[in-house]
């Protein structure tokens, strides 16, 4: 979708304001829905990709006036719901419904400690073969799907190099919307910064992109 | 929102803060939405523990975890180590993963860490320019410029006004690599040792090693100079 989170190229959102010895968290809440989160996730009802696709679903005022915290909380609310784990009426009173049945086992702190060490399935899968190679000259796609992609918007058509091929990873634009994994190669993919930008961007320069097979096209 | 949530959530706060302002009903009935996340959240956390989904204390060391274990010393001591190693710091820029892993840290994401070298005429630096992926492993959580739309928006189009802005000045023949991080790769830079270091042990110059050096928005100044 092409919203506003995919904000790489714009020109109008003022200087970087770097904070001094920066705490973590700003406020305790922001802990909370921090610890929050990712113990819904570890429940397993929705992938990263699709978290991220709640986000980007929020409506762009609210995406900009909404801290980063703030919108954690909001698509958490909104996760919860429509997967099923809490009621609209139970989020609005803050209680549990009289008939509701408890989930068990709950999340425990030993097993969120598990949780930590486990990494994502291994990206080297024989069975996957590559689309594209080292060194080879690829074109990012020209298009615009109207579900989540990772594939920014500063990028399509343009013009690259595959500088590393990464291995296999789950494919956001069907893992998002819980159609599958759809396993295919990450590229590491290095645009001049002239392709992106034109001619007044340093000819030295580059960007490096991370880009799945379906994203790419030979050129 | 209904009465019921509204009463809740004024209960909630009353409970939670000292802060009453917005406990006021009466001036506040024409809000549509509850204005402080401090309550949403702690409505959330009730219902979530109250239905049996988690456990508080597994909510406390998530917390922790990230509050107080995981940051940019993670990220430091390996820095450290590969300037002092050198057989160390082959292995991590070809393996981060493992060479990380040495050192005793474990992804927190779950995503695949990836080094990149700095030297005199190569300067890297990372972005997310989609949402905030980052290096938690080894850095902790993100801070707030990182993830804000300035950042997120100019980094691959003006690298060198951000980083000017850092006060990072680059001659015009070194060469920028932003790395936009649109996968499940996690970058992190290898800054340039300092000159000056010489006679500092891995712990004196794990001690230098910046967060911002690490992703690249500055560099680690010599011993003496404040970052």
């Amino acid at each position: 979708m092409n919203g506003v989170h995919d904000m790489g190229g714009l020109q109008d959102m003022g200087p970087v304001r770097h904070e001094r010895d920066e705490p973590v968290f700003h406020a305790a809440w922001e802990g909370r829905i921090y610890g929050i989160d990712r113990a819904l996730r570890f429940i397993g009802k929705w992938n990263l990709d699709a978290w991220r696709y709640q986000i980007e679903l929020l409506p762009p005022a609210d995406y900009f006036r909404m801290t980063y915290y703030e919108r954690w909380l909001q698509v958490n609310e909104q996760l919860a719901v429509k997967h099923e784990l809490v009621t609209p009426k139970e989020l609005e009173a803050g209680a549990a419904d009289s008939d509701s049945t408890k989930a068990t086992p709950a999340l425990t702190a030993a097993v969120a400690a598990h949780l930590f060490g486990r990494g994502i399935p291994s990206s080297h899968d024989p069975n996957v073969p590559p689309q594209f190679e080292v060194g080879q000259r690829v074109r990012a796609r020209n298009i615009n799907p109207t579900g989540h992609t990772r594939l920014p918007r500063y990028a399509r058509g343009k013009l690259g190099l595959v500088t590393r091929d990464h291995g296999v990873y789950a494919f956001p634009d069907t893992n998002a919307h819980l159609q599958g994994e759809k396993r295919q190669h990450v590229y590491s993919v290095r645009f001049a910064a002239r392709e992106l930008w034109g001619v007044n961007a340093s000819a030295r320069d580059s960007v490096h992109l991370d880009l799945w097979d379906d994203y790419l096209e030979h050129a | 929102m209904d009465s019921t949530r509204r009463t809740f959530l004024a209960a909630a706060g009353t409970a939670a803060s000292q802060n009453m302002a917005h406990a006021q009903g009466h001036d506040h009935d024409h809000q549509a939405v509850p204005s402080d996340p401090a309550l949403r959240v702690k409505a959330l956390e009730s219902l979530l523990v109250e239905k049996g989904f988690v456990d508080p204390a597994a909510l406390d060391l998530l917390v922790d975890r990230y509050e107080n274990k995981v940051g940019p010393r993670n990220g430091a001591r390996v820095v450290a180590r590969a300037w002092v190693d050198s057989a160390y710091k082959k292995r991590l820029l070809t393996d981060a993963p493992s060479a990380i892993a040495e050192l005793g840290y474990t992804s927190g994401q779950g995503e695949h860490t990836v080094v990149l070298e700095n030297g005199p005429k190569i300067h890297n630096l990372i972005v997310c320019t989609l949402c905030s992926c980052y290096p938690w492993a080894v850095l902790g959580l993100p801070p707030v410029w990182y993830k804000s739309a300035a950042y997120r928006s100019r980094a691959v189009i003006d690298p060198r006004g951000v980083l000017r802005e850092f006060g990072t000045q680059l001659d015009e023949d070194v060469e920028i690599h932003v790395w936009d991080s649109t996968a499940e790769l996690r970058y992190i830079v290898l800054p340039e040792r300092p000159a000056g270091t010489e006679n500092l042990s891995e712990a004196e110059l794990a001690e230098m090693v910046t967060r911002d050096a690490m992703v690249g928005v500055s560099k680690v100044p010599p011993p003496g100079e404040k970052a």
